[in-house]
């Protein structure tokens, strides 16, 4: 089993990743809004250094299951537990100290439209009183790891969806939390664009070792998390070649591993941190990166929980109908 | 069957349900005050929002509050004139405008204006950072939205609004003083003499207090529409219109209330 990457300096008492021990757990979650039950007892837990891919028709409760996993909403019965702290009965002080410890990539993004890329970014750092220059160093590390540091003091109205996603991560990731939350991070984005935007997510998970939710309808998006990896030493995504069962054959041209030749061929070698870095490099090194398991929602219930390969071997006929709309 | 269900709700029940939604908002809108002023007291401090919210509310606000403050006084001299030139008074003019515009107009008017202005551009403006979930990222990423967004503009209009209601009462002064020596001949000396002599510190007292209150609702139901915007860029336009239409009703209702209050306590 992986080890998430220790997070930045002093996490107090969100720090502890237990090898083995669930970073994320719910138990019979359930909430409703307006008479309509959203969640009707959702019960699944999320190791350090997993991906665990949400998928599901709009609707099926995946934002919010991932708005409670950070406390941005509470349930209505049953436990949220992260990093073994019982996020539903968390004062919201509290919360808002866990939050630190968290990224979380929003739909749209959320960018602050009155702030540069630049503030936005080193929003997270301002407020933990993080000295101006390496405030200013830690930006201009995340916005190279995304490619877009030549938009750093461009406003966020200026930029288009796929660039404001991409703010969005290293927005999430400038602080290296150890969590990481995507909500949908490639809904309406054009493939390539897509493409770009896995590739960052595959390398903040292969190169920081994030424990990850990710919300998505797009199918092709787990098998790319599922059947890659960022390989450090040639900068490049390759497919990942383990047999644990984990990595299953891409069947359409959606499946193509994200970057080719693209965006990240041309990236420079990414240097989140000195520590980390050498940290991130022996997981990938050891071959033991994150595994990817998809986690089907249907109706405000779990439908499907295992790795992607077996999704996409399964007989089931929602799940092959739900595979066939949503490629 | 569920529209049946619903037609079938017997009309207390759903009176009911409505007075409950209403007394929990103003249980909300009470927490939320109470929050925000709570926050001034406990670190973190934002201090430079909240002088980046003073400037908009209190520099920004400045020209329009000087110019219907200027006029405001003019007409109400013009209005006074005719009826003290009946007895023969006019003396009396600079008395009337002084105590109008100290005790009630300046403060009342100068309050309807922020919140014609300040309301509108504060619910509209956290409204919209509801809606495109900006105040969700704020709190994901570990900041108080209340902390960062409401208090800063609590304590700027309660600041400024003082300040400027003291500018709208000298411009206003300064207008009536114009109209008066043009309209009634009333020398300089006369009129200001009469005005100054005529507030004692009970009027002072009156009229720099209210709006402090003034401004504590102004900006708190502001910020509490803002922050409860629902139904996107519509929900806006709504809370929008609901802050500013709000405010200034519940300002003028406590008005009333302050100004018996403030005149039983000085005896007037």
């Amino acid at each position: 089993m992986t080890r998430a990457v220790p997070p930045a300096e002093s996490r107090g008492q969100f720090s502890e990743l237990v090898p083995g021990e669930p970073v994320i757990s719910f138990k019979d979650v359930r909430i409703g809004f307006d008479d309509r039950e959203v969640l009707q007892g959702i019960s699944f837990e999320t190791l350090p250094g997993e991906t665990k891919v949400l998928l599901g028709e709009g609707g099926s409760g995946k934002t919010v299951i991932m708005k409670l996993a950070a406390g941005l909403m509470r349930p209505d019965s049953g436990t949220v537990t992260v990093m073994g702290h019982d996020i539903g009965a968390m004062p919201e002080n509290e919360l808002l100290q866990f939050r630190r410890h968290i990224g979380f990539v929003f739909q749209e993004g959320a960018l602050f439209d009155s702030m540069t890329v630049s503030e936005n970014v080193s929003f997270r750092l301002d407020e933990e009183g993080v000295d101006e220059a390496e405030a200013d160093k830690r930006v201009h590390e995340a916005l190279r790891f995304v490619e877009m540091e030549p938009a750093i003091e461009r406003f966020p109205g200026e930029l288009s969806g796929g660039m404001r996603r991409r703010v969005s991560i290293a927005r999430a990731l400038v602080d290296h939390p150890p969590i990481v939350f995507y909500d949908s991070p490639t809904a309406g984005l054009d493939p390539v664009t897509c493409q770009t935007i896995m590739s960052l997510i595959l390398r903040g998970r292969d190169l920081q070792g994030v424990t990850s939710l990710l919300a998505t309808q797009r199918v092709q998006d787990a098998f790319s998390l599922a059947n890659f990896r960022f390989d450090k030493s040639t900068n490049r995504i390759v497919r990942d070649k383990r047999e644990n069962g984990n990595a299953a054959q891409p069947t359409n041209q959606a499946q193509r591993p994200p970057v080719q030749g693209g965006a990240l061929k041309q990236a420079p070698t990414p240097t989140i941190s000195k520590g980390r870095d050498g940290e991130a490099a022996s997981i990938v090194e050891n071959g033991a990166i994150s595994p990817t398991n998809v986690l089907v929602l249907r109706e405000g219930k779990i439908y499907f929980e295992g790795p992607a390969d077996e999704l996409l071997r399964t007989s089931d006929a929602y799940l092959k109908e739900f595979l066939a709309s949503a490629r | 069957m569920a529209d049946e269900k619903e037609e079938l709700e017997p009309l207390p029940s759903v009176l009911a349900d409505g007075l409950k939604r209403q007394v929990l908002a103003v249980q909300d809108y009470a927490k939320l005050s109470f929050e925000s002023i709570s926050n001034a007291f406990t670190p973190p401090f934002y201090w430079a929002d909240t002088l980046e919210q003073m400037d908009v509310i209190g520099v920004g606000s400045l020209p329009i509050i000087v110019l219907t403050g200027f006029f405001i006084g003019g007409v109400l001299v013009l209005q006074t004139a005719a009826q003290f030139e009946r007895f023969g008074e006019t003396a009396l003019t600079g008395d009337a405008v002084a105590l109008a515009l100290v005790r009630e107009l300046g403060p009342a008017i100068t309050a309807l204006l922020v919140a014609g202005r300040n309301a509108s551009g504060i619910a509209s403006e956290i409204g919209s950072m509801v809606v495109t979930e900006q105040v969700d990222a704020m709190r994901a990423l570990g900041t108080d939205p209340i902390r960062k967004l409401m208090t800063p503009r609590v304590l700027a209009t309660v600041a400024m609004l003082p300040l400027l209601t003291a500018v709208s009462d000298f411009v206003g002064l300064i207008g009536g003083f114009l109209v008066a020596y043009f309209t009634l001949r009333l020398g300089a000396v006369q009129f200001w003499t009469r005005a100054i002599h005529a507030l004692d510190f009970g009027d002072l007292v009156q009229g720099f207090a209210k709006p402090f209150v003034f401004a504590f609702i102004i900006s708190t139901v502001a910020c509490f529409m803002g922050l409860r915007v629902k139904g996107g860029t519509q929900g806006v336009g709504r809370a929008t219109t609901s802050a500013v239409v709000i405010s200034s009703v519940i300002l003028l209702v406590t008005d009333t209330f302050i100004t018996r209050l403030l005149l039983w306590a000085f005896h007037k």
